[in-house]
Parts: structure tokens; sequence; C-alpha cells
């Protein structure tokens, strides 16, 4: 399972790189797609206390938009 | 009470002139309430044994206000009220001859404000926030910086925070092990108690990007460290010779987690939320962490998001399950929270936003419902459930 999900993470990579190398200048008239409020870059408000209970659960924290450190007796 | 302060702002914003328009004003209320319980028996309380059943009422309230100064700056004010009430079934272990401890229920209190200014001329966002946390145990004071710059053709922002945390925990040991005098931590307990501090240090860099007209990115990097008590002072410890003790952690952890989320918009109807993260810490902990949500646009106003996760990690070096760590050694922790595990977290969110608003209420934008099962393998196995609704109103 830890290789299955090391191979998807560098698929994720991979593609962030390639997607990265095709960006192309987006009008604010063709960012009717991009402006969806599913389409923004970060957790979702109804995710809000989900993250705290991995924050608790989990020992990894961070990078979504939650706490990395501090603010709860957590780990 | 909400209904009547957002009318309030909207009066303003549909009958004043053009000059009033720079008064604050309600812009967004988000309500969120949710539901959480958990099985398991592997709680760190009795030493890496017992029941973990847990159940959790949380409430959520953050009220957005916005204003422009004459200068043409945004600026945005967010209180943000946050309430858990939990009770726990590892808690009430802590001193397990009382009949209803101290700690067998309580609740968690965590409020904060937020000030950002945006100034589109100059395509910056400056921002600060203050927190504070209070529980039966624990405070903590918090305060954030962020700052972030948009690039000329608004594809792509770079920004900047760092935040610190200044938490202090109120040492509440196991009955049994309690030197004489030690007090308990309850109200009416008059023998004192130790307090000890737990500073955490932030800092984010964060680049999101455009990258055409279905597809955006964002990668981040957050380092953290932590210093101070980063043990729970009522955790136990039984060693392989039987003698018992509380845990003990090394007094810093730094962390270092990296993010990447790749949002797509497939065809009209759906969207691919991907997100990535790599976490390793000081402590011999790596972990990986996976995210797939794929709303599906059913009509103009309904959206169904089925959503899973996947996460695995390996263990602190200092981790040792009920009875096997040695007496000599320097650390120890017999805490399945940081053990090696993988959990899997997996459901469903249904949202309804119609065009005239939810129930005639024109301001109500939106409510969404979402439930998600957790599994997590550590030790004898860990199971949860989450519900979870939320009011927008815009």
């Amino acid at each position: 399972m830890i290789n299955q999900t090391k191979t998807a993470a560098l698929l994720v990579v991979a593609l962030a790189g390639t997607a990265l190398t095709g960006c192309v200048s987006v009008k604010e008239y063709q960012k009717s797609r991009i402006n969806d409020a599913d389409m923004e870059l970060s957790a979702r408000k109804s995710e809000k206390f989900e993250q705290n209970f991995y924050l608790y659960r989990e020992g990894a924290a961070g990078a979504n938009g939650g706490k990395s450190g501090g603010g709860c007796g957590c780990n | 009470m909400l209904l009547s302060l957002w009318r309030a702002g909207y009066a303003q914003q549909t009958a004043a002139p053009a000059y009033e328009k720079r008064k604050l004003q309600v812009a967004e209320v988000n309500l969120v309430s949710s539901y959480y319980e958990q099985g398991g028996k592997n709680s760190a309380v009795t030493g890496g044994i017992g029941s973990e059943y847990l159940r959790d009422y949380a409430q959520s309230f953050d009220l957005v206000l916005k204003s422009t100064d004459r200068r043409n700056r945004e600026h945005t004010v967010v209180f943000d009220f946050n309430l858990d009430h939990y009770t726990s079934a590892s808690s009430d272990q802590i001193d397990p001859l009382t009949v209803s401890s101290a700690s067998r229920s309580d609740t968690h209190i965590y409020p904060a404000i937020s000030w950002n200014v945006r100034d589109d001329v100059r395509r910056v966002t400056k921002g600060i926030s203050l927190a504070y946390s209070t529980e039966y145990d624990y405070k903590s004071y918090g305060v954030n910086l962020n700052f972030s710059k948009l690039s000329a053709d608004n594809n792509r922002e770079v920004s900047l925070k760092a935040g610190a945390f200044f938490d202090t925990w109120t040492v509440i040991l196991p009955a049994e092990l309690r030197p004489e005098g030690y007090g308990s931590g309850a109200h009416g307990d008059r023998d004192p108690v130790d307090h000890k501090p737990r500073n955490s240090y932030n800092l984010g860099l964060s680049v999101s990007q455009v990258i055409n007209k279905r597809l955006q990115a964002f990668f981040t990097v957050e380092p953290a460290f932590q210093q101070g008590l980063l043990s729970t002072p009522f955790h136990r410890m039984y060693f392989n010779d039987g003698s018992e003790t509380v845990e003990r952690l090394p007094g810093s952890r730094l962390k270092l987690p990296v993010g990447l989320r790749l949002h797509y918009f497939l065809g009209d109807r759906f969207i691919v939320r991907t997100f990535y993260r790599y976490y390793i810490d000081n402590w011999g902990m790596k972990a990986h962490t996976v995210n797939l949500e794929l709303p599906i646009k059913v009509t103009s106003f309904v959206s169904l998001s089925p959503f899973y996760r996947y996460s695995n990690q390996t263990a602190v070096r200092y981790f040792a399950p009920y009875g096997e760590h040695k007496p000599t050694d320097r650390y120890y922790t017999s805490d399945y929270d940081i053990s090696g595990f993988h959990s899997q977290f997996f459901g469903m969110g249904i949202r309804l936003a119609p065009p005239g608003g939810l129930l005639g209420i024109g301001h109500w934008q939106s409510v969404e419902l979402r439930y998600g099962r957790y599994n997590r393998s550590a030790g004898m196995g860990m199971q949860a459930n989450s519900l979870t609704l939320l009011a927008k109103f815009k």
C-alpha cells in the first residue's frame, strides 16, 4: 500500500510539473470555470472539523489550510 | 439575529449613496455544525489499551465583513467562533476512582479574528489574525501574519505567512502517579498542579497558479517548530518490567509538510479536486496523504461530492505498544496516534444552492451536508463517523 501511495504521489507531482510547463495566460472573462466555488484552491469550509480530527488522530499535519502545530493539545 | 445583521448590511449597500459603500458590511456568514464519534481500543490514557470511545459535538460561526477605504483598498474582517463539546471514555480514566472526573467531558472554545487588506493597484494582500483557545487543561494564544502578491495577469499568487502559538498545559497526572500533595486539577481541589509551556512557530510559503481555463494548482511548504511540553501529561506508560510512569517525549519537534493541490473542471458537470501531502519530522515520522474529491453538478443548484482520502504514516521512533518499552529508554510513548498505520476516510457531500435562496430566504445561499467514515489500522483498529452541516448566507 505504501508503494501504491508513493506511485500516486509521483504521478501527482509529474502531472503538476507537466501542467505548470503548459501554463497559458487566462483572461478574467475566461475564468467562469476557474472561479466556480468547487474550484477554490483550499479545503472546503465543511471540512473544517474533519481537519481537526486528523490533527488529533494522526501525527502528520499542515499544508492543507489547517494547523501545522500549536493551538491545541494535539499531535 | 443573523438575518437582521445581514439586512442591516444589505440596506446600507442598496440605499446608501456611493461614498457610504466604504462602510463595513456583512459579506458572508457561515454556520457549521458537526457530530463526530469514534471507537477503538488503544487509548494512550491507559497505556495503549482501553476504550477510545469519544463523541464530539462542534459548532462554528464565522462572520465576514468587508469595506473599502479612501485608497480603494478592500478590508476584510473575519470573526470566527468555534466550540467543541466532547465526552471521552479514556479521559475518564485519568482518575478512575472518581465517579465522574473533571476530564470526562470538556468544552473547547477557540475564537479567532483576522483582518486582511487587499490593494488591487499594487496587487498585494496583507493580513493579521489573532487566535485564542481554551479547554479544561490547555490554553493557547496565537498570532499569524500573512502577505501575498498577485501577478500582473492575475493568474499567479505567491503567499508568505508566519505564525506563533503560545500554549500552556495544566499538568494533570494519572491519579496513581501524583506525588504527595500534588493536585488533581479538579475544580475545588486546592492542592497545586504544574503548568508547562508549549510554543509553536509556523512558516508558510505557497504559490497558486491558473494553468489554463480549466486547471489550477497550489503548492505549499509549511515548516513548523515546536518546543516545550510536547507529551501529554496524563498518557500512561507501562514498561516491560511492569512498572508504570507517564509518557515522555523530546522537548522540541521540527515538522515539514509539503502540499500540492490540483483542481480540474472536466466537461460541464464534473470537477476533479486532488490533494497530496508529504510530511516528515525529526521524530522519525514520514507520511503520505492523498485526497480525491469529485464534485458533480447534478443540476444548476444541486451538487454531489463523493470523496476519498488515504494516508499512511510511519511511527515516531519513541513509540512502542503496551508493555514493550524498557525502563532504560530515554523517551517513550504508547500513543497510537503517532504510531505507524494507514487510514482511509470516504464519504459523500451534497450541496443545495437554489438561485432564489433556501426556504424563500434570499440571503441563505447554500446548505451542505457531508458524511464520512474513517478507518485507521493502528493497533486493534479504529473507526469513526463524521457528519457536518454547513449553512452559508451571502
